[in-house]
């Protein structure tokens, strides 16, 4: 099954969320979207926007100055 | 069946706005939170950027206190609208460019409006009388009121009893009777209560969430529209404002200059929007120039980006300017001393 990306590098807290927040409101359950930031505090802020709006991490990882984190989409 | 009330509370990440939202919760209401961001809002950019900082990156606070409720949070972008706000705020500025009133009514419009879309019944905020000089006084809530197009669907929890009945009140959709009396700067009230519901983890206040409180910003936001003839604004010049340090050596051009590594990286990203300079013989900043420059502004912004280099007290620095297109000259000059940089250049 494909991914959504959403390019949030270059954007700083809560720009990064917010891009998510957009996109995930677009995906049906289930989609799998990963989100590619350069602010390290997207590792924090999107897996909380994630927990309070119910959608669920599958990953979180660090990759040369990037940080990625890969979310299902749950249930509105 | 009875109506499920459903109550958006404007959450800034403060303890005011959490425990607003936590006295309508616990009369039963659905609450969801909803949070502005402004560009200027006071999130931990500048902790995001410094390399030193980024082994223990800043929570989002507005996040964290709705998990710490259990609500959801709607975190919008209003950076474009916002900025009518800060070119004319009708009420006028605070003690630096911070549009405070205009910016609550604004918010409360906003929040007006999405309770509309969303079929929400009213808007809470954590509004506490005489808390803040210019948009938190007993004279200025009705005109948030009023002028937000609110009226009485908004409620301040915190203060409540000390305001007019609104009609979450008048309609029993809530017990005026459990609602507070918060009055003033004093935030033992606030504190006792927060101990009430067992709250004892809260960002601490800190003299406002957004920079244009700010003193110094203000005085570069203040700079960069003076510099430009005009009050404007993008994205990319108010997170610049935040980094580096910032000086005018002439009216056409100003250079930023990274304090450290972190800064330097972020600087990086805007080599293609603005002339940069890099010292190549000694280790130093990265730094960015602002404006139209000739080549003679160019060796003067030089001989400061050497200033702030490993070899300010050499002879000679050699450094590298790359124009917007990538085209690199080398060029090798004396760094300014201290006593060649006049105060009024530091923005």
């Amino acid at each position: 099954m494909s991914k959504v990306i959403v390019d949030a590098r270059r954007l700083l807290c809560p720009m990064p969320v917010i891009r998510v927040q957009d996109r995930a409101k677009e995906l049906a359950p289930g989609t799998v979207l990963e989100a590619i930031c350069t602010d390290p505090g997207a590792l924090n802020d999107i897996p909380a926007w994630c927990r309070i709006n119910g959608h669920k991490v599958l990953e979180t990882r660090s990759q040369d100055d990037e940080y990625i984190v890969v979310v299902e989409i749950g249930e509105e | 069946m009875t109506k499920q009330i459903k109550a958006v509370a404007l959450i800034s990440g403060g303890l005011d706005s959490l425990l607003a939202a936590k006295v309508i919760q616990e009369q039963g209401v659905h609450v969801e939170g909803i949070n502005f961001f402004t560009g200027f809002c006071v999130e931990g950019h500048t902790h995001a950027i410094r390399k030193k900082d980024k082994a223990k990156p800043k929570r989002n606070n507005a996040l964290w206190v709705a998990e710490q409720l259990g609500i959801k949070l709607h975190i919008i972008d209003i950076v474009e609208e916002y900025k009518q706000v800060v070119f004319n705020p009708k009420h006028g500025y605070g003690a630096n460019l911070n549009p405070c009133l205009d910016c609550k009514i604004f918010m409360v419009q906003k929040a007006k409006e999405w309770i509309a879309e969303n079929g929400f019944d009213f808007i809470i905020t954590g509004e506490v009388i005489g808390q803040r000089p210019m948009s938190q006084r007993k004279d200025t809530m009705p005109v948030v009121s009023r002028e937000s197009g609110a009226d009485e669907l908004l409620l301040r929890p915190l203060c409540a009893k000390n305001l007019p009945e609104t009609k979450p009140e008048r309609e029993g959709w809530v017990k005026r009777d459990a609602l507070h009396d918060f009055s003033g700067r004093t935030r033992k009230p606030q504190m006792a209560l927060a101990k009430q519901f067992q709250i004892e983890d809260y960002a601490q206040p800190a003299g406002g969430c957004c920079f244009l409180t700010d003193a110094q910003y203000s005085s570069k936001l203040a700079d960069l529209w003076e510099a430009r003839g005009s009050k404007q604004y993008e994205m990319d010049d108010i997170m610049l404002l935040k980094v580096g340090r910032h000086m005018r050596p002439r009216p056409n051009f100003k250079v930023i200059i990274s304090r450290e590594e972190g800064e330097g990286n972020f600087l990086q990203g805007y080599r293609k929007q603005f002339v940069s300079i890099k010292t190549t013989s000694h280790a130093g900043p990265l730094a960015l120039v602002d404006g139209e420059v000739s080549s003679d502004d160019l060796y003067l912004a030089a001989q400061l980006v050497a200033r702030y280099s490993q070899g300010k007290m050499a002879e000679q620095v050699e450094l590298e300017i790359t124009d917007r297109e990538g085209n690199v000259e080398q060029v090798a000059v004396k760094p300014l001393s201290p006593s060649e940089i006049p105060e009024e250049w530091h923005l």
